[in-house]
């Protein structure tokens, strides 16, 4: 434990990447394999599920900490982060005992079916145990916050580093369905155990955002030209007459996803699609929002299968009768894709047609009728192009159409964890109806550092009204939101929910009476 | 009542004295020299002979007489006397007594010694003021011995990697404190205000580099920067890279403080008390009544009550306690004079 809580510390004391790669390599090479692989499970976002209900930690840590609840309380309000507020409460022992990684993981598994006292007794034996850094690195894992800011990408950079492997292989290898109680580091690397799992699927290739002008590109004859679909990007994997399909956040989605099951029967063993998953119903797309809907459900039922039916827009081909054709370059796979969409005969898997205008001055029109066609943009992708791992530049690029916006004005602030702890971050805006202003969307991120503690400032000196952790603040700060799609939602007070908001900047030019109204966004509402 | 809380500070109505007043008073006695403390206007001023020449230094050509620890004077039949607050060099509380009613106005104070400051002493009294700057039980600070071996350990991390170790602090109290701990034999570079500080106070700055403008980067080499949080975000940094940054201060207890400020390492260094030196300050001066000031004071009192069945209020004051980025110790002067250096 107090080798990955090392790490973690390292990993939180600096932003600079190379520094995040070698304290993983580092702390790779020198663990062993069982350690290793909850450390993995962890960096690329594999948390096991709370264990203790938040407000038994809560009264415990009080408990032992030897304080009144609210004291605790108005401590964590000041600390804005659960596991900090514990590991900083409880009194601390010097010990130089050390308890295996992997042992300490296993028994935060094992506690979550144990009775309350069996847990409150093993909470207080390792709370008294550990030093600060561990406690709170411990205390992280068991209130079910643990993030650190490394991507998928680094981890997996960092196994390469310290087992001599390469990226593309070390990410394909860790793919799929593995529990870390179940296997270990070496296990998931070595030669043999890429087949065992049918479920495997391969790691994405992404695309940046198109910045470098036409020219910088070639001849548009080398370059394929889709629509970037607005549903849920995913991979339909098809061995030994089983499916899964998985989301580009490796999530597996196969339940969810139950029409596709069917595909068993009419694809061939050993095929791998990659596409976009998409509400599809009466020859025409839905809205992402729908699908958002029939995700969020616990069970699919059969109403749904009928109001929402989903299909497949298919991208690009990855196994062809059990072969990885990831090196063949596009224009060869997208001739067998065709071929084995053609064959399937089914109107689950559609083929993204590809777009072909003879010169690039036609690109920028195509693109602008994204919005009503449902899509978010173009891809370009190199016809020679071989399907890469990971998010890459130069052969594949995204275009999207720019977002849209509205003016709003800042009428509650709430603070935020981690990084932002103690900082008033989260935002509820609201919009004119008629002479109220009303609530319509939450937003964050999109300001730097520094205007957030001006913001900051500004709220604490603003304040109206206390709920809980949620402040009401003078209406005058005014925003410029950017959103993606906008949907009716009558659990809304305002009618509407946005889809992906963002703050795009801070419009210190705009006063609360010039911002956008109810009525332009029902406008807009009715428009797409 | 010996002490009233005024619009103009805290007030003493039988010796006609204000204590660290907030608006220009005919009479002032001076906790310590921090601006928030020791504000400029009054006619005469009263404090500890340590901080004579830092209180000229700042407020200029003033009518001021001082005191050593445990000395006393009288004034209209109220003894009143300074007695060390271990906060920075020449910080003083002050007792006051008339007619047996026993006051001690605290300041700012830490109990814990660091070394460097004249130690803390409790002082019995009937009514005692108190700040909460750190008034929470999540503040908790570290022994001043384990926190020098972890600062000379990390100067001499980053010189190993050729780096230079950018510390700040503030300029009067800290950045002694902090030189004080530093063990080694890597250049130290000033930033000017904490030179000056310096020789105002008379510690010795002989050992050390004072920036100027002719500063060139081999005379580090790696070495140490000391500065005051007035440069953060400023390119005045950038002569310095490669380096890595360390604030030095209480609020490097919450990671979110660290974090926000991308440094690289917070040193958790305060010259307040923290939770538990609080309440073992409080409960040592055997006093009933408990004002408490600037901090967490509803908090803080609210525990006073519940805990020790303690006659705790809070007070509104214009203190500011412990702050980051703006050092409230400055002149608006020496501010100016930075900027243009930067």
């Amino acid at each position: 434990m107090k080798a990955f809580s090392r790490l973690y510390s390292e990993l939180d004391q600096t932003t600079r990447t190379n520094e995040k790669v070698n304290a993983m390599a580092n702390y790779f090479m020198r663990t062993n394999a069982q350690d290793s692989i909850w450390a993995v499970a962890l960096l690329t976002g594999r948390r096991p599920k709370r264990p203790i209900r938040t407000s038994d930690l809560k009264l415990w840590a009080a408990e032992l900490a030897r304080i009144p609840y609210w004291l605790f309380e108005d401590s964590y309000d000041v600390v804005g982060d659960l596991a900090e507020t514990i590991s900083l409460l409880i009194p601390l022992r010097k010990t130089e005992q050390d308890k295996p990684f992997s042992e300490v993981m296993n028994e935060i598994i094992d506690i979550q079916t144990k009775s309350e006292n069996e847990k409150k007794e093993w909470l207080f034996s390792y709370w008294s145990e550990f030093l600060q850094d561990e406690l709170f690195v411990f205390n992280k894992l068991i209130t079910g916050s643990f993030r650190v800011g490394v991507s998928q990408q680094l981890v997996y950079k960092a196994i390469a580093k310290a087992y001599d492997l390469d990226d593309k292989v070390v990410t394909h290898k860790l793919m799929g369905n593995w529990l870390p109680q179940n296997t270990n580091l070496k296990e998931l690397l070595s030669d043999e155990s890429s087949s065992f799992d049918d479920s495997k699927p391969y790691p994405f290739y992404l695309a940046y955002q198109l910045d470098l002008p036409f020219t910088d590109l070639g001849n548009i004859s080398e370059w394929q030209l889709e629509r970037k679909y607005d549903g849920i990007r995913g991979q339909i994997i098809v061995r030994n007459q089983q499916v899964h399909t998985w989301s580009r956040g490796e999530e597996l989605m196969t339940d969810k996803f139950i029409e596709f099951d069917i595909l068993k029967t009419i694809l061939p063993h050993g095929t791998v699609v990659d596409g976009e998953v998409l509400p599809f119903k009466d020859g025409k797309i839905q809205s992402f929002n729908e699908m958002q809907k029939r995700i969020g459900r616990k069970n699919v039922s059969k109403k749904t299968l009928t109001d929402v039916p989903l299909c497949m827009m298919c991208y690009d081909l990855l196994e062809h009768n059990g072969e990885d054709i990831r090196t063949k370059p596009l224009h060869e796979r997208r001739a067998l894709l065709e071929e084995v969409i053609t064959k399937a005969k089914t109107d689950l898997l559609k083929l993204s047609p590809v777009l072909s205008p003879d010169s690039w001055d036609k690109v920028d029109t195509l693109r602008t009728e994204s919005k009503q066609l449902g899509c978010e943009g173009l891809m370009l992708k190199h016809k020679d192009s071989v399907y890469e791992t990971g998010r890459r530049r130069g052969k594949w690029w995204k275009w999207k159409v720019d977002p849209y916006t509205v003016d709003a004005v800042l009428i509650y602030a709430q603070s935020g964890h981690g990084r932002r702890a103690n900082l008033y971050t989260d935002y509820t805006f609201a919009i004119w109806d008629k002479k109220e202003l009303v609530p319509f969307t939450k937003a964050y991120s999109g300001l730097t550092d520094k205007e957030l503690i001006e913001v900051d400032t500004w709220i604490k000196k603003n304040t109206i009204e206390k709920f809980g952790p949620v402040r009401s603040v003078r209406a005058e700060l005014v925003f410029e939101i950017a959103f993606e799609g906008i949907n009716a939602s009558p659990r809304h007070k305002s009618g509407i929910a946005l889809r992906f908001p963002r703050i795009l900047r801070w419009r210190k030019d705009k006063n609360k009476e010039e911002i956008n109204t109810k009525e332009d966004l029902m406008q807009l509402l009715n428009s797409v | 009542m010996l002490i009233q809380f005024t619009n103009s500070g805290i007030y003493c109505k039988q010796a006609d004295v204000y204590i660290d007043p907030w608006k220009p008073v005919n009479k002032a006695i001076i906790t310590h020299a921090h601006s928030d403390h020791a504000r400029w206007g009054s006619k005469h001023y009263l404090a500890h002979t340590d901080s004579e020449f830092i209180l000229r230094y700042r407020l200029g050509n003033i009518s001021l007489e001082t005191l050593s620890y445990n000395q006393s004077v009288q004034i209209n039949g109220v003894n009143i006397s300074l007695h060390p607050a271990g906060h920075i060099i020449g910080s003083a509380q002050v007792r006051l007594e008339y007619k047996g009613e026993i006051w001690v106005v605290s300041g700012d104070y830490k109990v814990k010694s660091d070394g460097y400051t004249v130690p803390f002493e409790p002082v019995k009294c009937q009514h005692f003021i108190t700040e909460s700057t750190f008034g929470l039980p999540v503040y908790n600070f570290p022994d001043v011995s384990d926190l020098n071996v972890q600062l000379n350990e990390w100067v001499a991390e980053n010189a190993a990697q050729g780096l230079n170790s950018l510390l700040i602090g503030y300029a009067l109290g800290k950045a002694q404190r902090i030189l004080s701990a530093l063990e080694t034999d890597q250049p130290i570079l000033l930033h000017s205000t904490i030179y000056n500080t310096n020789e105002a106070l008379g510690f010795d700055n002989s050992r050390y580099i004072k920036f100027t403008q002719d500063f060139k980067k081999e005379q580090l080499n790696p070495g140490i920067v000391l500065a005051t949080g007035s440069v953060i975000g400023n390119p005045w940094l950038r002569r310095f890279d490669p380096y890595k940054l360390a604030f030095c201060s209480g609020w490097m207890q919450l990671r979110g403080a660290r974090r926000r400020r991308n440094a690289d390492k917070g040193f958790i260094m305060s010259d307040h008390a923290d939770w538990h030196s609080l309440n073992d300050a409080v409960l040592a001066t055997g006093a009933q009544n408990i004002y408490v000031t600037h901090g967490y004071k509803s908090v803080y009192a609210k525990w006073l009550r519940e805990k020790y069945q303690l006659n705790a209020v809070e007070v509104e004051t214009l203190f500011e306690g412990e702050s980051i980025e703006n050092e409230s110790t400055e002149t608006k002067e020496e501010i100016r004079e930075e900027n243009q250096q930067a």
